[in-house]
């Protein structure tokens, strides 16, 4: 009797989950898969095949679309952790009490915008009528305006902006969870900041730098956002792609096809990612 | 301290915080290959003090010189010292061969030479062949063991050792304390160890300085910190004692008549302690210097007895006591002797306690 109830409670627990999990997420791309495997061949007329995925490699726009927008997401993810890891060890090491919780806060409070707002945030500085260039302008650093939107480099400032606190979460939390005495003693061995950093605190803060990098990739590469907004028309971001599809040419089929693929770019990506650091996914999201 | 060579000398060492002064002015001589203890209760700045050697804080004022050479200003990575950590902080992303290699790898030594070396040590402190292992796998005991062998491999002039034992079982600490002591022996390293067990400084050490509230109260040998108290604060800290407040009656030379303020008499042998009559004081009687017996016959003359009831028996093996309520009310502590002559004393049992003048200590009341 007892272990009646448990398990109706287990199932109860695990009720809402699965239903995430099979209407949301499994459903979902089982019928995206259907339609990506069907090829038009008339009006209403559709027959099984692969070739939608056929077609993103025979036209090197979709696949070179493809690379790039894989490249500039591990960079953007590169960028994130140079940045963010000086920022998370000095909020987990370096500051404690009252001013951890404020600085901690402080790269919080952006996210508390709505990612849209932030992005249109980044175009009133960089726009050629925008608060940079007018700033250059008046100190008579440059003579006419300077449009510092719709390029890569924006896009990159965008994206990295966008997912730091992404990174910042985890490897604050990893960092947190070193003990001091481990640097100390690394000190006290002979170590310098370098050796010690090396030796210490990057195989400790390994599982935060995996989880907090999965994260940024993910948001990078599946962001439609910021690179439209800020990458402009000829941004060619993958995303953008599979909405021309879906939205302005209406092929569902192609859109579905190329859907699928970027699920399995990134899955790969990330599967690769782990051989190289070593890590095991369950390790690094169970520590996180 | 006769030593005309020291391995350690601290002069004046004076560390303040914002608002309290936690060393005071210490001073002190380690020689070479001794074990130096700091014992003190928590608090007391003996952690502060062991961090200033590291080179982890750096002192307010006063000097530290290792070998002879100040320190002062000399980051911990340069210093000649290493030291072993509360939690022993052995690192846990690397396998026992790394984590005692680590040094030696900072140092620049050749890979070859770095395995060889880190084979030997763990030898000498009795884990051989554990390289391949990871931190994990070993005991606590093992770990202290490795972490030992961590510092050792550098060849330090001086390993400091942070209460490395706090963290063990009872029984691993007692079998922890004698291998400690054997591995200095062994290496012939100057240890400088601080803890707050007396038990674990009265075993091991060459020397102890007794430490209270940022100030060295005592240095001596282990037998003279605890036959010889030189303060109240030592007397009371370092082993079991009876306190009884007295005021001192009568001064005939070194003799002195105390009377306790529930209005026992008693004589105490004070040499050196520099009080007069009417002044209060402070008597500390150890456990072990009361002697019972169940008849006033038996007793010695020239000794202070009085008569008791057991108030309770404390049976704790080889350091069993018994509570004594003297007339006054005031609770005794007294050891039994292990011959099993009071093996039958029971709760209200009339005893009489007697102890030697010789035995108990004075100190001017006032300072604990």
């Amino acid at each position: 009797m007892g272990s009646d109830t448990s398990r109706l409670g287990f199932y109860l627990l695990l009720a809402p989950i699965l239903l995430w999990l099979i209407v949301l997420i499994i459903l979902p791309h089982i019928g995206l898969f259907i339609v990506s495997i069907s090829e038009k061949v008339g009006p209403r007329e559709f027959e099984t095949g692969f070739g939608n995925y056929a077609t993103f490699f025979g036209e090197p726009l979709y696949w070179r679309t493809f690379a790039r927008t894989a490249i500039m997401s591990i960079l953007a993810t590169a960028l994130t952790l140079i940045l963010g890891f000086p920022i998370a060890y000095y909020i987990a090491k370096l500051t404690r009490g009252r001013t951890k919780t404020t600085l901690f806060l402080m790269c919080m409070i952006p996210f508390w915008v709505s990612e849209l707002v932030r992005t249109f945030g980044w175009m009133i500085l960089l726009r050629e009528t925008g608060v940079i260039s007018t700033a250059l302008q008046n100190l008579g650093l440059i003579s006419g305006p300077v449009e510092l939107l719709y390029n890569d480099a924006a896009i990159m400032v965008g994206l990295v902006y966008t997912s730091i606190l992404f990174m910042v979460v985890p490897l604050v939390t990893t960092l947190d969870s070193l003990d001091n005495s481990l640097i100390e003693a690394g000190y006290d061995l002979g170590g310098t900041s370098t050796s010690i950093m090396r030796e210490i605190v990057i195989p400790h803060a390994m599982p935060g730098i995996v989880s907090g990098g999965i994260v940024v990739f993910m948001l990078s590469l599946g962001n439609y956002l910021t690179p439209i907004l800020l990458g402009g028309k000829d941004s060619l971001w993958f995303t953008g792609m599979i909405y021309t599809q879906f939205i302005t040419r209406f092929n569902w089929e192609l859109g579905s096809a190329l859907g699928f693929l970027l699920l399995a770019l990134s899955s790969g990506i990330v599967f690769l990612g782990l051989k190289l650091s070593r890590q095991s996914l369950s390790d690094t999201m169970g520590r996180a | 301290m006769t030593d005309t060579n020291p391995d350690l000398i601290c002069r004046d060492l004076t560390k303040d915080f914002d608002d309290f002064r936690a060393v005071d002015h210490v001073s002190f001589d380690v020689p070479q290959g001794s074990f130096f203890s700091i014992l003190g209760p928590s608090g007391c700045g003996k952690t502060t003090l062991l961090r200033m050697i590291a080179g982890f804080q750096s002192p307010t004022s006063g000097d530290l010189l290792i070998k002879g050479r100040s320190m002062i200003g000399v980051p911990p990575n340069k210093r000649p010292v290493s030291m072993v950590f509360q939690h022993l902080a052995l690192f846990p992303t690397m396998n026992i061969g790394d984590n005692v290699g680590f040094g030696l790898r900072q140092r620049g030594v050749a890979r070859g030479e770095i395995a060889r070396r880190v084979e030997a040590v763990l030898e000498r402190v009795g884990l051989p062949g554990v390289s391949a292992r990871r931190i994990d796998q070993l005991s606590g005991g093992q770990k202290q063991r490795v972490a030992i062998a961590r510092c050792m491999v550098l060849e330090p002039d001086v390993l400091l050792l942070d209460e490395p034992l706090g963290a063990l079982d009872l029984k691993l600490r007692e079998h922890m304390k004698v291998e400690l002591k054997s591995l200095q022996a062994a290496f012939n390293t100057t240890f400088v160890y601080i803890t707050h067990d007396q038990s674990e400084a009265l075993v091991m050490s060459d020397n102890i300085a007794v430490m209270n509230k940022g100030r060295f109260e005592q240095i001596g040998p282990p037998d003279e910190v605890y036959q010889k108290p030189a303060t109240a604060f030592v007397a009371g800290f370092v082993g079991d004692a009876n306190r009884i407040e007295a005021r001192v009656t009568g001064v005939n030379g070194s003799r002195l008549t105390l009377t306790s303020e529930r209005g026992t008499q008693m004589h105490v042998e004070a040499g050196g302690a520099d009080l007069s009559e009417g002044q209060g004081a402070q008597v500390f009687l150890r456990p072990e210097s009361i002697t019972l017996s169940t008849s006033q016959e038996d007793v010695g003359a020239g000794q202070n007895v009085s008569p008791g009831t057991v108030n309770a028996v404390l049976f704790n093996g080889a350091n069993s006591s018994v509570i004594v309520r003297d007339a006054g009310g005031t609770l005794m502590n007294v050891a039994v002797p292990q011959t099993g002559t009071h093996a039958h004393l029971r709760a209200g049992d009339t005893v009489f306690t007697c102890w030697d003048p010789q035995q108990a200590r004075c100190y001017p009341a006032g300072k604990v």
